[in-house]
């Protein structure tokens, strides 16, 4: 492990090395990986309840006249659909249609600007490349506020998520719809509650003063501990987005894959009008797929698909995984792969090379989990 | 508290051996299940195949990742646990126990002086496990 005193640290991190967590450097933070286990874990948030630190990532705080016109250039998705309170999945493009980031992007509830939430991996590089657009085209009268030196954030995620966080709330969360945000009081601290997450199960993802996080936190706990609320690592929140096959950026996305390639062109709206990567995006449509993301799950014995694993059909190699995991809610082995067109298709076989030898796939019908 | 047994050798990559004449059993130390995590798969030799010392005898997959186990001694596989293979869960819940992993029988028990005692890994563990 890297030497924990070079590493950043969240102000929940001495909660998890009192819970026992196993903490590693997760791109210069310092992480949980698991508490108890990542299966048990896993299973938490798929029945009940848990709490995720998610300190680590980024937030930026866009505003002024032009705010919604410069994110209409920025980002894929449309930004002008946005209510009060809304929020929308996106992604930032090169010119070549690669992949910047993808973010979450909500319009403020008070309409007083837009709130961007950033992979922790990659805010220092969004920061900057979001710098880099407003000094490209002056025109646009907006407001760069990098904010996540400031915020606190923290996911809740579960069936029993709403229940636990109501009682700490000060607003009624039953109206509030996935994929969208209000203002409250939790835990006596002005916070932004967005019905967002990253595991396929309802919950809330909470914005905070950096100061007050570590007390929500806490909150949190106590207000949970009836129904058996836990804390939960990076390791199931991994386990947790690929069953419900969200994309984790620098595997399913990258500079070198487009949102039509990882099947996200969903989150890419054409009509707009233009945003930077458009150009690339349209000549690819036009042109034809050369290769996209797939869903398989293994259907004979020999080890878990993992990332970079080479993907075959009849000995020649036709693509890479790009996830994969043994699914804790299917007891089945599954991945993600970018995969040639031609050999794409739901029940078509895949070879999965795993430690040189042939592991037969099915590709499957994704999200390979779908909450009831 | 990461449990070591006394009566057990260890080597440096974190299997046991424990030695019954001129054959040993070996599996992964309390220490190693604990480091990967919940066992989802393993890969065991056969009876009957050469294994080499310091040279991979088998692969045990966590939820996280895949990691090879290494042989301790060079010899010939006497026995595979198949229950392991079939229950892989069980490395976390039993790693000295219920999941021995192989036995192999010696080809030079002189390679056996180069474990490590119960104390020597304990050590070991404290200084280069990582904590």
């Amino acid at each position: 492990m890297a030497e924990s005193s070079e590493l950043k640290r969240t102000p929940i991190a001495e909660r998890h090395v009192q819970a026992g967590a196993k903490m590693v450097d997760f791109s210069g933070w310092y992480m949980p990986v698991n508490y108890k286990g990542i299966i048990e874990e896993h299973h938490t948030v798929r029945n009940n309840v848990g709490v995720f630190d998610l300190g680590h990532m980024g937030q930026l705080d866009v505003t002024g006249p032009d705010a919604e016109a410069f994110l209409q250039y920025v980002a894929t998705n449309d930004v002008s659909k946005l209510s009060r309170g809304q929020a929308q999945y996106a992604m930032l493009l090169y010119p070549n249609g690669g992949v910047v980031d993808d973010i979450i992007v909500y319009r403020r509830p008070d309409d007083s600007g837009f709130f961007i939430v950033l992979n922790a991996a990659n805010t220092q590089k969004d920061i900057d490349w979001f710098n880099e657009q407003k000094a490209n085209r002056p025109e646009f009268d907006v407001n760069l506020d990098h904010s996540s030196d400031r915020t606190g954030m923290i996911a809740i995620q579960g069936p029993n998520a709403e229940q636990v966080m109501q009682k700490i709330t000060d607003v009624d969360l039953s109206p509030v719809e996935n994929f969208w945000s209000v203002y409250a009081n939790v835990a006596g601290a002005p916070c932004m509650l967005g019905r967002t997450g990253y595991t396929g199960e309802d919950g809330f993802e909470v914005y905070s003063p950096i100061d007050k996080i570590l007390e929500i936190w806490d909150a949190l706990f106590d207000a949970g501990s009836d129904v058996g609320i836990q804390p939960i690592g990076l390791g199931a929140r991994d386990t947790l987005r690929l069953e419900a096959k969200m994309a984790l950026y620098g595997q399913e996305l990258s500079p070198e894959i487009t949102p039509l390639e990882a099947r996200l062109g969903w989150a890419v709206k054409f009509d707009k009008g233009e945003f930077i990567g458009r150009e690339a995006l349209l000549k690819q449509k036009e042109e034809g797929l050369t290769r996209r993301l797939v869903g398989f799950k293994l259907v004979e014995r020999g080890g878990t698909p993992r990332t970079h694993y080479e993907i075959q059909v009849d000995g020649k190699p036709v693509g890479e995984v790009t996830s994969g995991t043994r699914s804790p809610t299917l007891g089945e082995n599954i991945g993600l792969g970018l995969v040639d067109t031609e050999y794409a298709g739901v029940g078509k076989p895949l070879d999965i090379i795993v430690r040189n030898k042939p592991v037969r796939a099915e590709q499957v019908r994704t999200p390979f989990y779908k909450r009831g | 508290m990461v449990e070591i047994k006394s009566d057990l050798k260890y080597t440096k990559s974190h299997e046991w051996i424990k030695v019954d004449g001129d054959s040993v059993t070996m599996g992964v130390s309390d220490f190693a299940q604990s480091e990967l995590g919940d066992i989802t798969y393993l890969e065991l030799p056969e009876p009957g195949e050469a294994v080499t010392r310091n040279e991979p005898l088998g692969v045990i997959e966590s939820v996280k990742a895949a990691s090879d186990i290494y042989s301790p001694v060079t010899g010939e596989i006497v026995e595979a646990n198949e229950n392991v293979v079939d229950a892989p869960e069980s490395v976390n819940s039993s790693p000295y126990d219920d999941a021995w992993l192989v036995k192999i029988k010696l080809s030079d028990p002189s390679q056996l002086d180069e474990l490590m005692d119960s104390a020597a890994y304990e050590k070991f563990v404290e200084e280069e496990g990582g904590h």
